[in-house]
């Protein structure tokens, strides 16, 4: 019988190699970096998509990710730059889809909200929340019949977690014993209302097992704990044990939608942000190495000039390539 | 060449396209040990087992989405939705993902994926299991729509559908799925998608329709040539694409255009085509274009025989255009 559990905490990080801890790291600064630049450009007002940003949520895309491979299949929500840096995006194709240009990773048809890039795996954001579970339901259904080893990951929000799909798609999968991991990033906010607004319980992990699926909750802000639990989901998939859900634990520090914060707005304190931002995801984790003594600070600065490098050649590129011809809008 | 009903034509397709490809597969309701409710599937989870006629949980969204995610990975799903009125929780998939996918992604991926669905009334169903929303998907760029009203077509279409690259949505007329009788060639071939049926030629009036409303058409036309009126039966076949240059052509030589649809009249496929004559043929109308549809309202029960339209209905239209 399927159950729901809590993740115990992460165990040390001398327990993983050095180029996994460095590969982690990375993933989380990258997305955190490309999307403070995002931030930082955005006021020029050539960027005019709708931008959700989900700094502070960077240890769950990163931890899930690092047990992918190019086999395995990622959708996410309309707040999931994440996946599609963590699991390998071409930055210089991201930017230019937010800028809507030509070279796009969607020819800039779609913007940060819809993104989608076949080469790197991501098949599928879209801004209808819910609306790719179901899809990654049948890719894993695909996977079965081909006899493929590939896992399905789907990232949603809390906010998917009020929506009938997300219970259709577990009932379906725990059914089917599909290799499908749903992942939900419980940033505890849905536009501006809390889950408690909208939920009777804070119990989405909880919800799994009632259609066979084990459910686990875990600290979404520590990447090992993340990564330690998504290993074991995957394993099991791979297996044809069936899918998890997983419930990560984290905050957004970002408004809803935009560049900027909104504490003003009144729907959450500065004393909830402060208590989130504290627990960072990325400091959280240069303490805990340092302490550990397993990566120093050198190494940890050498991955942030690289990632600066790269982000400013993607911005350069984007801004300069062309937007989409006009005849392209009926192709 | 053997003859057979519109259904058995559709359970024969399906069978025909899963021997010659393993990438088909059909899912939904029922569809497996029971062959769905209709029969349609019938026999062909003995044949090709559980995993490629899969049985799912009622869950109309969950069985879009799972053919969208199925598609894009290379396989060639079939979907049935129970009865078309039940297809409504799959609209998101459908209006959302399934019909936006090759468009939003630059064309990076396709969906091909043909979803079948028994529509419009005639069995007594009452309001859910009546209905004909061609309309909705009509609107919806990056669908196709189709709607046989021949077995012969039913074939024909569905083998056009599976090998095409974007989503169809494929209505089957299920008042005619036992009605309808015709001969069906044993080998594969190929309707075209697109590409509208000259049921019956004539030189008076032009009828357009689709479906089941397609042998009622051509009762009605057969009952006006006995009054000397010489009537030509459009059966659309492809709701979308539309074969506009068949419509317009026919209307060029008739001078006058009677459109008939089960689908409520506001909103209904019908106003499209009006639209189309009155921009690109309206110099060669004799008559104003008469349109014969539902009512606007739910689908009753009861009155069901009052509600689609009949040979009563459009004979009478095909009088009013001529008399005007």
């Amino acid at each position: 019988m399927a159950h729901s559990s809590r993740a115990p905490s992460a165990t040390s990080p001398r327990q993983h190699q050095r180029e996994r801890l460095l590969w982690l790291y990375r993933a989380m600064l990258r997305m955190r970096m490309a999307e403070e630049k995002v931030a930082e450009l955005y006021p020029q007002q050539e960027m005019r998509c709708p931008v959700h940003l989900h700094v502070g949520q960077e240890a769950v895309s990163a931890g899930v990710c690092a047990n992918l491979t190019p086999e395995d299949r990622i959708f996410g929500s309309h707040r999931s730059h994440g996946p599609y840096l963590a699991f390998g995006g071409n930055l210089g194709a991201f930017f230019a889809e937010l800028y809507g240009k030509a070279a796009g990773c969607c020819r800039g048809r779609g913007g940060s909200m819809h993104l989608l890039d076949r080469p790197a795996g991501y098949w599928g954001s879209s801004a209808i929340v819910g609306g790719t579970i179901p899809i990654a339901v049948g890719t894993a259904l695909e996977a079965v019949y081909h006899r493929k080893n590939s896992v399905s990951v789907v990232f949603f929000g809390d906010g998917a977690a009020d929506e009938g799909i997300l219970y259709e798609s577990l009932s379906y999968a725990g059914l089917k014993k599909l290799p499908v991991l749903f992942v939900c990033e419980n940033n505890q906010y849905a536009t501006n209302s809390h889950q408690r607004a909208r939920q009777a319980l804070d119990n989405i992990s909880e919800r799994g097992p009632v259609f066979g699926v084990p459910g686990v909750r875990v600290d979404g802000n520590s990447v090992l704990a993340v990564y330690e639990v998504a290993r074991e989901s995957v394993r099991r998939a791979r297996m044809s044990g069936g899918p998890t859900l997983l419930e990560c634990d984290t905050y957004r520090w970002k408004g809803h939608v935009g560049p900027v914060g909104d504490i003003p707005m009144g729907y959450r304190t500065q004393q909830e942000l402060d208590g989130w931002v504290a627990r960072c995801p990325l400091r959280q984790f240069e303490q805990m190495v340092f302490a550990e003594g397993v990566l120093k600070q050198s190494d940890l600065d050498g991955v942030k000039q690289g990632l600066a490098r790269e982000i400013d050649e993607a911005v350069a590129f984007a801004k300069a390539s062309p937007f989409p011809d006009p005849a392209e809008m009926t192709a | 060449m053997p003859t057979m009903n519109l259904l058995q034509a559709v359970n024969v397709g399906l069978r025909e396209a899963m021997r010659s490809d393993d990438r088909v597969v059909l899912l939904g309701e029922d569809i497996g040990r029971r062959g769905g409710v209709f029969g349609a599937t019938e026999g062909l989870s003995k044949e090709f087992g559980a995993e490629r006629v899969i049985d799912t949980p009622l869950t109309e969204c969950g069985i879009v989405g799972s053919a969208i995610g199925m598609a894009l990975y290379g396989l060639r799903p079939i979907p049935e939705i129970q009865f078309l009125d039940f297809i409504y929780p799959a609209f998101d998939q459908i209006v959302s993902e399934m019909a936006k996918y090759r468009y939003r992604s630059g064309g990076q991926y396709t969906c091909p994926m043909v979803l079948r669905a028994p529509a419009g009334g005639g069995i007594k169903g009452g309001h859910y299991h009546s209905q004909s929303s061609e309309a909705y998907f009509a609107h919806t760029p990056g669908l196709v729509v189709l709607m046989p009203a021949t077995p012969f077509d039913a074939k024909g279409l569905l083998a056009s559908a599976i090998q095409g690259e974007d989503p169809v949505i494929f209505l089957e007329p299920k008042r005619l799925y036992r009605a309808a009788k015709g001969e069906v060639p044993e080998e594969r071939y190929t309707v075209p998608i697109g590409k509208a049926r000259v049921a019956r030629e004539g030189k008076n009036v032009t009828l357009v329709a689709w479906g089941a409303m397609v042998p009622v058409c051509e009762e009605a036309a057969g009952q006006a040539a006995e009054k000397g009126i010489d009537c030509e039966v459009i059966d659309l076949r492809s709701i979308v694409p539309l074969d506009a240059e068949t419509i317009l052509a026919s209307v060029a030589k008739t001078g006058r255009a009677v459109i008939v649809h089960e689908a409520p009249k506001t909103g209904g496929f019908g106003a499209e085509i009006s639209a189309l004559i009155a921009e690109k043929a309206i110099e060669y109308l004799e008559a104003p274009i008469a349109r014969v549809a539902g009512f606007d309202t739910p689908f009753p029960y009861t009155l069901e025989h009052i509600y689609m339209p009949d040979t009563r209905r459009v004979g009478k239209a095909i009088e009013g255009v001529i008399n005007f």
